[in-house]
C-alpha cells in the first residue's frame, strides 16, 4: 500500500440538530482517483468542505501528508497543496479567463509574468487555449467548468477536489472531462471527486467511498460497489438492481 | 513572447498617456491665470487623487466605503496638530497622518470586514460619523472651532503659500499622478489580482490561497494612507480646518462619486469622473450663488441615478466594453 495523502479521522459535522457527517473516516492514497458518492443529502458536500478547510468539523480531525490540518483554513490548505472546484461554478466574472487562473498561480509566485505564463500553460492543458482573453462571464457553462479546474490546477496542488465537475455536461463533454481527470492524475496529482453521474464516474475511479445519511456505508473498487446490496438500496435504487441482474 | 502581449502593451500605453496628460496639465497655468479657475483645477486634481485612493479599497477590492471622510479628516488633523502644536513641517505631518489613518483603517476593518455588502457600507458611514462627533468635542484639537493654521510665510519647507495657488496646483498634480501610478502598479501585482478576486467571489478566492481578510486590510490601509495625504494637503490649502470642513459626510461622497461616475474599479475612472464632476460642482455653486449647497447635491443624485440605470460600469467601463466589441 502506497503512502496515505489524505486521512480523514472520525469527522462529525453537526448543524444544530442535524448531523450531516457522522464519524466519517476515509483515506486517500497518493495517485488515486477516489469517487465520493451517495444520494442527495448524504453529506458529500459537507465532507468535501471539511477536507477543503471551508468549515472546521465539530469532531474528528483531518490529516494531509501526515500533518494535522484540522485547524487550518482554506487558504492555508491551498498553500499546502489542496485545491478544489465548486459545484456551482464561482468564476471571477469581471476578470479575464487568464486572470482567473493567475489568481491561483499567485499562491506560488509573486511575479505577474510568471503567474501569467503558468496560467497560459494550464489553460492549454484543460483545453481553453484561445479563450484566455475572454471575460470569464462570457464563457459557456462547460467552459466555466474547465476554468474552475484550470484555476485549481494553477495552485500546483497535490490533491485536487472536484465537486460535481461533470454535472450539466453533455455526454460528449463529459467524456472529455473524464479524459481531463485522467490527464490530471497522469501528472502525478491525486483526485477526489464528488459525482452524481454514476455512468461517468464508475469507469474512471480506482475506488469509491459511498456515503448515506452522513455515514460511510461502503468502500471499495467500483465493480464491487455496484454489486453491494447496501449501496444498491441506498443509492442506486430498485431500477438499477433490476437492470444489472 | 512578452512583447506580443496586448495587455502589457496596453499598460505601457496607459503610462505614456498619463505622462502626456500630466505634462499638458502642468502647462495649464500658462493659459489659466484666473485665481478662481486655478482653485477649481487644484480641487479637481485633489479629488481625482482622493477618488483614486478610494477606488483601491472600494473599486478593486470591492469594499464600498462611504466613510473615507474619516481618513481625510485624520490626515488634516494630524498634519495641523503637529504643525500648530509642535511646529512639525506639514510634509512630515502628512506622512504621519497617512500612518495614523492606515492604523485607524486597520482598526475599523478588523470588526467591519466580517460584515457583508450593505452592512459594511452602513458601518463605514456610522464610524466616520462617530469620528466627526469626536473631533467636534475634542477641545485639544479645537473642537467645533477647529484649527486656524498660523501664517509662517510662503515657503516649500512649511508648505504654505498665500500669494499664489500654483505651488498647491503642482503638488495636487503630483499627488494625482502618484495615486494613479500606485493604481497602475497594483493592476499588475499579486495584491491587485487578489483584491479583484476578493471582490468577485471571496469564497473562490479563499480556495485559491487568498487570505481574504488580510487582503481587505491591506487594501484599506493603503487606501486610507493616500486619502490622509490628501487631507493634510487640503488643510494646508485652505489653512483652516474644523470638523465640518474636513470630516463631513459630503467628503465621503465626493471621494466615491468620481470613481462611480468614471468607472468603479478602473484605472482611469476616478480621474475622468473628477474631471467632469468637480468643475460641474464648482460651476453650480457659483451660478446658484453662495454655497449652492442644494443644487450640487441634486446634480450628484441625478448623475448617480443615471449611471446606476444606464451604465453601472461607468464611463470608462462602457467605453472599454465598446472597444472590446469592435475589436472582436
Amino acid at each position: 500500500m502506497s503512502e496515505s495523502l489524505l486521512d480523514v479521522r472520525g469527522v462529525t459535522q453537526r448543524f444544530g440538530g442535524l448531523v450531516a457527517n457522522a464519524d466519517v473516516s476515509m483515506q486517500v492514497r497518493k495517485g488515486e482517483i477516489v469517487g465520493l458518492i451517495g444520494p442527495n443529502g448524504a453529506g458529500k458536500s459537507t465532507l468535501f468542505n471539511a477536507i477543503a478547510g471551508v468549515r472546521k468539523p465539530t469532531e474528528g480531525s483531518i490529516y494531509f501528508e501526515g500533518r494535522d490540518v484540522t485547524d487550518l483554513g482554506a487558504p492555508q490548505r491551498c498553500a499546502l497543496g489542496v485545491a478544489r472546484t465548486f459545484q456551482v461554478v464561482k468564476s471571477f466574472e469581471t476578470m479575464r479567463v487568464v486572470e482567473n487562473v493567475m489568481v491561483g498561480a499567485f499562491v506560488r509566485t509573486a511575479s505577474a509574468a510568471v503567474a501569467r505564463e503558468k496560467a497560459r500553460a494550464t489553460l492549454d492543458f484543460v483545453g481553453l487555449r484561445g479563450r484566455e482573453n475572454a471575460m470569464a462571464g462570457e464563457l459557456t457553462p462547460p467552459e466555466k467548468r474547465r476554468l474552475e479546474v484550470a484555476r485549481a490546477l494553477a495552485t500546483e496542488p497535490k490533491l485536487v477536489l472536484l465537486d460535481e465537475a461533470m454535472t450539466g455536461l453533455t455526454p460528449a463533454e463529459a467524456r472529455q472531462g473524464v479524459d481531463l481527470v485522467r490527464a490530471i492524475r497522469d501528472r502525478g496529482m491525486t483526485v477526489v471527486m464528488v459525482e452524481h453521474v454514476m455512468e461517468i464516474v464508475m469507469p474512471l475511479i480506482d475506488r469509491a467511498v459511498v456515503l448515506d445519511l452522513g455515514r460511510v456505508i461502503a468502500e471499495g473498487p467500483p465493480k464491487e460497489i455496484v454489486r453491494d446490496e447496501r449501496v444498491i438500496t441506498a443509492y442506486l435504487g430498485e431500477r438499477h438492481r433490476a437492470r444489472s441482474a | 513572447m512578452q512583447d506580443a502581449d496586448p495587455r502589457l502593451n496596453a499598460r505601457r500605453n496607459n503610462l505614456v498617456i498619463a505622462c502626456v496628460c500630466v505634462a499638458l496639465i502642468a502647462c495649464l497655468p500658462l493659459v489659466v491665470k484666473d485665481v478662481y479657475a486655478q482653485n477649481v483645477l487644484v480641487l479637481t486634481l485633489m479629488y481625482a487623487a482622493l477618488s483614486q485612493s478610494w477606488n483601491i479599497l472600494s473599486g478593486y477590492c470591492g469594499q464600498i466605503s462611504l466613510g473615507h471622510a474619516l481618513y481625510f479628516g485624520a490626515g488634516a488633523y494630524v498634519t495641523e496638530l503637529l504643525f500648530t502644536k509642535f511646529g512639525v513641517a506639514p510634509w512630515f505631518g502628512m506622512a504621519a497622518g497617512g500612518l495614523v489613518a492606515a492604523t485607524i483603517a486597520a482598526a475599523v476593518g478588523y470588526p467591519c470586514f466580517r460584515l457583508k455588502g450593505h452592512y459594511f457600507v452602513i458601518a463605514t458611514i456610522v464610524i466616520a460619523e462617530a469620528g466627526y462627533l469626536l473631533m467636534l468635542n475634542w477641545d485639544y484639537a479645537g473642537a467645533a472651532m477647529g484649527i486656524d493654521v498660523p501664517v509662517r510665510g510662503d515657503s516649500w519647507a512649511k508648505f504654505q503659500f498665500l500669494r499664489s495657488k500654483l505651488p498647491y496646483f503642482y503638488f495636487a498634480l503630483a499627488f494625482a499622478f502618484v495615486a494613479w501610478l500606485v493604481t497602475w502598479m497594483i493592476e499588475e501585482s499579486r495584491w491587485g489580482y487578489w483584491w479583484r478576486a476578493v471582490k468577485d467571489n471571496a469564497e473562490a478566492a479563499e480556495s485559491l490561497g487568498v487570505e481574504v481578510f488580510r487582503s481587505k486590510m491591506a487594501a484599506a490601509a493603503l487606501s486610507a494612507f493616500l486619502t490622509a495625504i490628501g487631507g493634510g494637503f487640503y488643510a494646508q490649502f485652505v489653512s483652516y480646518i474644523d470638523p465640518e470642513s474636513v470630516m463631513s459626510f459630503q467628503f465621503s461622497l465626493l471621494m466615491a462619486l468620481p470613481a462611480v461616475l468614471g468607472g468603479i474599479g478602473t484605472l482611469w475612472g476616478p480621474a475622468v469622473g473628477a474631471a467632469i464632476l468637480i468643475p460641474l460642482t464648482e460651476l453650480t455653486r457659483s451660478f446658484a450663488g453662495g454655497s449652492g449647497k442644494g443644487f450640487d447635491l441634486i446634480i450628484y443624485g441625478l448623475l448617480v441615478m443615471g449611471i446606476a440605470l444606464g451604465r453601472p460600469e461607468g464611463i470608462v467601463g462602457a467605453l472599454s466594453r465598446r472597444m472590446r466589441r469592435s475589436a472582436a
